[in-house]
């Protein structure tokens, strides 16, 4: 059995479980991306088979809400936060600095596939603001000069490697054999 | 007997990200290298996010800020080990005043008054039996014994002048008596948390940090109105809080604080969650209700209201994350107690997430009628050095920015209403001279635009069109008649929107326009960003 069949056999436990109501969609949907990492038409067809409804309303579910995606993802997602707080402290600079130095577009992923660059809606951690996240860890206090390092920090990770220690953490150890002066993240107003 | 040594870290997802996580880990591990008998314990938030990471030693309540890993160990070590204060931690204010050393000191805390956090950074979130130990669950049993019944319930909260604090203030005792006349077997309650104003996240924060007591707030407004089920409806962008709330939900299973005959009463109700996947357009109440039946988000016209027909069709009660809070407050201290506190129309407390350009950037929780000078001066601390403060805007895209000259308002429903602006749910962005308000007004008109879910053309293409022309304003090629057309166009967009957000999507244009008409004008006529903010302008 490869990978994907494992993968639609988790799922439909998944369905067995939730997609007993309607209401249970969107939360089979969110299983079904974190299994496959987007929604490929195939994935919102077998969802829509399995709950008997149409694949239409499955669709229509799958790209109404903007959690959900439909296309694959770069192996580290960036979502700038455009909330409010982040907005008036320049977060918009932050996302045309990223654009540049990935080259690529909003919603794109690069080339070789390490990174898609996205935003995200307020995520409630604005004290950290300009703040962004890049898959699931969070980083404040973000300057437009952080932004090159933060890139080489995810680029420098190896692709093949799955590592406890993210690359930031292994930033970390190298920053405390450093002095503070070149830190790239404006530390916070103390 | 002393009593025992403790260090609280605040685990929210502020103080987490700015390294709390690590502090956790390094404070227990130096403090067993030191063989120190002192328990580490994981809390909700404080509030002074600012600060993050933060930890709190007690006795004593010892704040220490900005926490490094080196700070964990020169805590365990200097504090912990050797009884005295590590210096550097401690508190600094920034107006020159010295260090504070504890807790209620600190300017911050001050003017708060907290009630519904009073156990936000004081218990561990994931250990219902420290919620317990805190009289947690003991309203509910409250409101079960009582002779007076469900009825008793709706009666207590009727009295107490609870109000919505998902920001349109509608009287919460009202609403449950409206669902309680329902005559239907099935009934449900639903939590909205949703929370997708940006720059609010006191509900995230009641929700990281207390998550029994809206749970217990949802078992009492279950009990009032005969209902047997109960969502949280969440955004996904809240995965901690997610956690959190399922980890509340198995414990209170387990303990029999939820499910089948609770607390030997008879009385059945069970909570699950729901989860919003990233739209701003189902914090309205028929939108949500689509979505958590698995459809697209979009709203319908009201009546029916939910209170007739929610969830599945059957009456629903829908009330915010901070109202269910306040709930077990009401009965526990009693409805008399609680309407003490506020103004003769907005009684008890209102949370309040402070964030923007601010010295104090966190949550707060103050009375009503507090003003927002004071919320903003002496709670904040003011602007940066060197900056002026220009407005505040409350209630995030669908409210309006109060100028500086009008920041005595007192904090209530009907006050924020006469200034042209809206409680909100909580989210108080400050703006100061580096900000340009046309800018702001476009930000929002942009967020509205993206979050429309199409289903009415005036919310769908009007705003769109706003956009436009606020586009052409920021880049300098706008008229005066843009300006005559934005007004129009804002208030159609206001009086033909079939739902609350359509309705008031262009607020944050007309309070704008009405105190920075100045702004717009140098936009105008002059071509000239005052704030330097319009890259296209030259100032």
């Amino acid at each position: 059995m490869n990978a994907e069949e494992r993968n639609y056999l988790v799922l439909d436990k998944i369905i067995e479980r939730y997609g007993e109501r309607p209401g249970g969609l969107v939360r089979v949907l969110y299983k079904a991306q974190e299994l496959f990492g987007y929604l490929s038409p195939d994935v919102q067809t077998h969802v829509a088979e399995k709950m008997c409804l149409s694949v239409g309303h499955v669709h229509g579910v799958a790209t109404f809400y903007a959690q959900f995606v439909t296309a694959p993802q770069g192996k580290n997602v960036v979502r700038v936060c455009m909330g409010t707080a982040c907005y008036v402290k320049n977060a918009e600079d932050i996302l045309d600095r990223f654009r540049e130095l990935l080259g690529v577009e909003t919603d794109a992923t690069t080339a070789d596939g390490r990174f898609t660059l996205s935003t995200t809606r307020c995520i409630g951690a604005c004290s950290l603001a300009p703040l962004l996240t890049v898959n699931e860890k969070v980083h404040g206090h973000l300057s437009v000069e952080g932004v090159a390092r933060l890139v080489e920090l995810y680029r420098e990770d190896d692709l093949d490697t799955d590592e406890e220690v993210s690359p930031v953490e292994r930033e970390r150890e190298r920053e405390r054999q450093r002095p503070a002066s070149d830190q790239g993240a404006a530390p916070p107003p103390h | 007997m002393a009593p025992p040594t403790q260090v609280l870290v605040c685990d929210s997802t502020a103080c987490r990200s700015s390294g709390g996580e690590q502090l956790f880990k390094v404070l227990r591990g130096e403090i067993k290298d030191l063989g120190l008998d002192v328990r580490v314990v994981k809390t909700g938030c404080y509030g002074f996010c600012g600060l993050g990471p933060v930890a709190v030693v007690h006795p004593g309540a010892v704040l220490y800020c900005h926490v490094d890993e080196d700070g964990a160990g020169e805590i365990a070590r200097t504090h912990l080990r050797g009884g005295r204060l590590v210096q550097r931690l401690l508190y600094r204010s920034m107006n020159g005043e010295g260090r504070r050393n504890f807790l209620h000191e600190i300017p911050f805390f001050e003017k708060q008054q907290r009630v519904v956090l009073e156990n936000s950074g004081l218990i561990d979130p994931e250990d219902i039996n420290e919620y317990i130990a805190r009289d947690g669950y003991f309203a509910l049993a409250e409101a079960l014994r009582s002779r007076a019944g469900p009825a008793g319930v709706v009666d207590a909260v009727l009295r107490s002048g609870l109000r919505g604090r998902g920001g349109a203030g509608f009287p919460t005792g009202r609403k449950w008596s409206f669902a309680a006349a329902q005559e239907s077997p099935e009934k449900y309650i639903i939590c909205n948390a949703d929370e997708g104003d940006p720059g609010a996240f006191m509900d995230r924060s009641i929700l990281e940090g207390n998550p029994h007591a809206v749970l217990e707030g949802m078992l009492i407004a279950g009990y009032a109105v005969g209902a047997r089920e109960g969502y949280v409806y969440v955004r996904a962008e809240y995965p901690l809080a997610v956690k959190r709330l399922e980890i509340a939900i198995r414990q209170a299973q387990k303990l029999g604080l939820l499910g089948k005959n609770i607390l030997g009463s008879g009385f059945n109700f069970d909570v699950d969650i729901a989860l919003g996947a990233g739209a701003f357009v189902c914090g309205e109440e028929t939108a949500l209700l689509r979505s958590a039946m698995g459809f697209r988000g979009e709203p319908r016209v009201r009546p029916p209201y939910p209170v007739e027909k929610g969830l599945y069709d059957k009456p629903t009660i829908i009330n915010n994350v901070e109202t269910l809070a306040n709930v077990p407050v009401i009965i526990r201290c009693g409805p008399e107690w609680y309407a003490a506190l506020g103004t003769g129309g907005s009684k008890g407390t209102k949370i309040f997430s402070l964030a923007g350009q601010i010295r104090n950037t966190g949550l707060i929780e103050v009375p009503m009628g507090i003003s927002l000078a004071d919320i903003v001066y002496d709670i904040g601390g003011g602007p940066p050095p060197g900056r002026r403060i220009k407005a505040v805007q409350t209630g995030g895209p669908s409210g309006g920015a109060v100028p500086a000259e009008l920041l005595d308002v007192p904090v209530d429903y009907e006050s924020l209403q006469a200034v042209g602006t809206i409680m909100g749910s909580g989210g108080l962005i400050v703006l100061d001279d580096t900000d340009c308000m046309v800018d702001l007004a476009k930000f929002y008109m942009q967020f509205a635009a993206h979050e429309s879910c199409g289903a009415c053309t005036p919310c769908r293409v009007g705003v769109v069109h706003v956009v436009d022309i606020l586009e052409r304003i920021t880049r300098g090629e706008g008229t005066m008649d843009d300006l005559h057309e934005l007004g129009e166009l804002a208030d159609d967009v206001r009086e033909a929107s079939l739902c609350g957000l359509g309705q008031t999507a262009a607020n944050p244009v007309l309070s704008t326009m009405k105190y920075f008409w100045d702004e717009y004008l140098a936009h105008v006529k002059e071509r000239r960003c005052a704030a330097g903010v319009c890259k296209a302008l030259s100032h």
